[in-house]
């Protein structure tokens, strides 16, 4: 287990640097004069353009440009926005933001899908199936963005239950835009454990539990939960990533100060170190929470085996 | 970390509530021992919504309103604007701004203002504040502001063909600025220039004091300035700061409020939805589909006022199917401003008749005779030109910046009023667009904007049509040039007294009516509101508000 664990690890290693440069590339191909964009109408004077020009390596060719950027990345710097302030404080300003809304929005996706989806997987076509299916159908299908401003006019302005807007409150805070930002998928671990779980009920295993006489309770929780949730924690653990890339809208329309809205900002800027390290940042999220899913499976099933 | 962040946030909620509690509880007692005006109220805290500062918050490098916002509430320039009548008015840090022949001009500063560290401001402050911004290796913004103070070239870095730096500037400081004594300087412009104490009120002209040379970087974060209100904490980008009342601010307009919260926001709509539960107290812009219902929905509380802008129809006069004036003159007589500004925008833009903008002493209500729509005299002068009207009009601008419904909406009263077709070029990022425009490559008429630097009519004439100014070197994108103009401006400058100066610029304006470089469209007005609890909210003409002004009521 640690060898493999240690083995993906140094795996990541190529995979983040091939990916800095393609992001790194990316921004560089953008057309445009970033510099000339800071001015506006008004022209900034040719001495400022070129000194700033010349502080950021604009002028390089792509590789030369990289190859400065990991220069200084192995010296522990991260480079600056146009604004001169380091990258590495604006990520460790607002990465907190962000993690605190993903957790909120993957607590709610795991508790109230997983409790949603068993309930409607142990009496199929019953009250609560027809309540999900409807439900999670309705939810998926409508936009986040449309779903966030309908929470925060209904539930923010006109109730008065949740803050409207920022992080001034707590944890309280992240509520609303945690649920908002969990809706799409909440919906779709309801149902994948719905599926599972109805699925499992009907195995083999579960029949001669059935036999021993032991109760119904102990028969969802301990034998079938623990199997039906392998595809639903693949699936959450993959979604850790794609709501951390998500949150763009939801952090814009609640005014959260997270790494959404700071990369959102950079590349419409085109700062290519900001746009890199942030982006760099959330691919190794990506590649650590799948390795903890390929962990939890072993946990999940022992006869799984790494080593 | 993360404990001691939000134990933190919970000592300063806990902190400003007991502050708010004490401030109300105090204005009790005190409303008969203030002295003075009885119904003055002073203490408490209010919100203003502002987007994210592009810039770090030092003066020298601020000429955006989200920055300036917050850096004009920190600092004191030499002089201040009257939020009536634009006019420079001496209760600032000078005491005087004199000069006999309008080209050197000494400044006496008054005596017992400080910067929010305790430390005087001196002529010094303002010497080396303007210095370091002028020295293009610090790129500042602003430097542009000091380019008619002798020495300012030398503080320029030379380039090569392709624009890098090559070496330093010659100088550090420039010639034209000497410090006489604490209180005392003199500037020494490359020419005569009368309108120059009126310059002086910009953001580009504050002083700085000695600890932001220290560190210029976390100076940027957190200023110290000389204004009504200082920064006790850092400002946090995505959140924005709170400012307090600076007690030993020695100016007149001290600030009625203890405290002043700058809040950002991503977007305006979360804004105006927090200002309707009651969270943010001041927006100082509307969100297009608020603007109808706003009379209604805050009364007196909604807040109009023109800025001083303008937005233009900008004519390629390099390309030779432009390149007549009777052209220009004819497409400008083929757009309805007053249509556009109604339909589209609401009347939260105002057709513009001159140049010049309306809050600027000089102005004309009826100065452009080929700004209103004209349909017969249109398409006689474009038949007298020869025109080709087999070949569309190329309409440019940015895309995806909210241009894209007046553009079209003017592309179609072109084909209507003129019989040509029209093709919008909108297809540029704001990026693209602008370097292109810079390079002589707009194929048609192009979107233009103007913020003013400070309140004189050459401000919309100088950088915007003077030869000097052509791009890249200033704004002229239209690529006018004109030796009578730049004459006239000249003269305008020189001039001993206003009268004679605004003759000279209202004779310079009257040349580019002929010469129609390009067509003024419309000047902004900006529709903010503000909450119950404040009072006295004024937004100026460019569009800050007056934030040491505002009370708290509520």
């Amino acid at each position: 287990m640690g060898r493999y664990v240690v083995r993906r690890l140094l795996l990541a290693i190529p995979v983040l640097i091939g990916a800095s440069f393609l992001i790194f590339a990316m921004v560089y191909a953008l057309p445009g004069d970033p510099i000339r964009a800071l001015g506006g109408d008004r022209a900034l004077p040719p001495a400022v353009v070129a000194a700033l020009t010349d502080e950021f390596n604009l002028n390089d060719p792509l590789v030369v440009q990289y190859v400065k950027y990991v220069g200084d990345l192995l010296q522990g710097d991260l480079g600056t926005d146009f604004r001169g302030r380091a990258v590495e404080d604006t990520i460790a300003q607002r990465l907190p933001v962000t993690v605190r809304l993903t957790v909120t929005a993957i607590a709610f996706e795991a508790l109230i899908g997983i409790v949603a989806g068993v309930l409607a997987g142990i009496r199929r076509n019953g009250f609560m199936d027809n309540l999900v299916l409807v439900s999670s159908t309705v939810v998926v299908s409508i936009p986040i963005l449309v779903l966030a401003f309908v929470a925060q006019f209904l539930l923010g302005l006109q109730l008065g239950w949740f803050p409207i807007s920022g992080i001034s409150q707590g944890w309280y805070s992240y509520l609303l835009p945690g649920l908002v930002l969990a809706a799409g998928s909440l919906a779709y671990v309801a149902r994948l454990t719905r599926t599972s779980v109805a699925e499992n009920l009907r195995a083999d295993y579960v029949r001669t539990a059935r036999a021993k006489g032991l109760p119904n309770r102990t028969i969802v929780v301990r034998h079938t939960l623990r199997n039906s949730l392998i595809p639903v924690v693949t699936f959450i653990g993959a979604d850790i990533g794609t709501l951390m890339g998500g949150a763009i809208v939801t952090e814009t329309v609640f005014n959260l100060p997270g790494i959404g809205r700071a990369i959102f900002d950079a590349v419409r800027a085109q700062e290519g170190a900001v746009v890199v390290g942030i982006v760099t940042l959330m691919v190794f999220f990506f590649i650590f929470f799948n390795l903890v899913v390929d962990v939890l499976y072993a946990v999940l099933d022992p006869r799984i085996r790494y080593d | 970390m993360k404990l001691t962040k939000r134990s933190s946030s919970l000592v300063a909620t806990a902190v400003a509530a007991a502050m708010l509690m004490t401030a109300c509880g105090g204005s009790d007692e005190d409303t008969g021992g203030e002295g003075g005006d009885p119904t003055a109220q002073s203490g408490g805290s209010f919100s203003i919504y502002i987007g994210e500062p592009e810039n770090p918050l030092v003066p020298g490098n601020t000429n955006e309103t989200e920055g300036g916002q917050v850096v004009d509430s920190l600092f004191t320039g030499l002089v201040q604007y009257d939020p009536e009548t634009n006019e420079p008015t001496f209760n600032g840090v000078a005491e005087s701004i004199e000069s006999d022949d309008a080209t050197t001009w000494t400044v006496t500063l008054n005596d017992g203002w400080t910067f929010h560290d305790g430390s005087p401001v001196t002529a010094q402050s303002f010497v080396d504040a303007w210095n370091y911004t002028a020295y293009s290796p610090n790129a500042q913004g602003n430097s542009y502001f000091f380019n008619h103070v002798v020495g300012y070239a030398d503080l320029q870095a030379p380039t090569d063909a392709e624009d890098n730096p090559i070496g330093d500037p010659a100088a550090t400081e420039m010639s034209g600025l000497r410090v006489v004594d604490d209180l005392t300087f003199e500037v020494e412009l490359d020419a005569p220039y009368a309108q120059w104490p009126t310059t002086v009120g910009y953001t580009a002209f504050f002083p700085l004091p000695e600890a932001f040379f220290d560190d210029p970087e976390g100076f940027g974060e957190q200023p110290i300035g000389n204004g009504p209100f200082q920064a006790e904490e850092p400002f946090v980008p995505g959140q924005g700061i709170t400012l307090t009342r600076y007690d030993d601010y020695a100016g007149e307009d001290k600030a009625n409020a203890d405290e002043v919260t700058y809040a950002v926001y991503a977007e305006l709509e979360t804004a105006y939805t927090d200002l309707q539960g009651g969270n943010l107290d001041i927006i100082d812009t509307l969100p297009p589909d608020a603007i109808p219902s706003a009379e209604d929905e805050f009364g007196d509380r909604a807040i109009e006022t023109v800025q001083g802008d303008i937005t233009s129809l900008g004519f390629p006069t390099y390309d030779e199917r432009y390149s007549d004036p009777r052209v220009r003159r004819a497409i400008s007589m083929g757009i309805d401003r007053e249509a556009i500004t109604e339909a589209i925008f609401s009347g939260t833009r105002q057709p513009a008749t001159s140049f010049i903008n309306p809050v600027v002493a000089g102005h004309r209500d009826d100065a452009c005779d080929v700004c209103e729509l004209n349909v017969d005299e249109a398409n006689a002068l474009l038949d007298e030109a020869g025109f080709d009207r087999t070949q569309p009009i190329e309409l440019w601008s940015n895309g995806g910046a909210g241009h894209e419904a007046w553009m079209e909406a003017m592309g179609n009263q072109l084909r209507t009023n003129l019989g040509v077709e029209y093709v919008l070029r909108m297809e540029l990022d704001f990026s693209e667009y602008l370097p292109l425009r810079d390079a002589k490559g707009m194929t048609g008429p192009f979107r233009e904007g103007w913020i003013m630097d400070y309140p004189v009519a050459e401000n919309f004439l100088g950088p915007l049509y003077a030869t000097s100014a052509q791009a890249p070197a200033g704004s002229n994108t239209t690529f006018y040039g004109n030796p009578e103009f730049d004459d006239l401006i000249r003269e305008g400058n020189g001039a001993d007294n206003d009268e004679d100066a605004i003759a000279a610029y209202q004779a310079a304006e009257d040349l580019l009516i002929q010469d129609m470089p390009s067509a003024p469209l419309w000047y902004r007005v900006n529709i903010g509101a503000h909450s119950e609890k404040v009072e006295n909210v004024i937004i100026d003409a460019f569009g800050r508000i007056d934030a040491a002004a505002v009370r708290v009521i509520g």
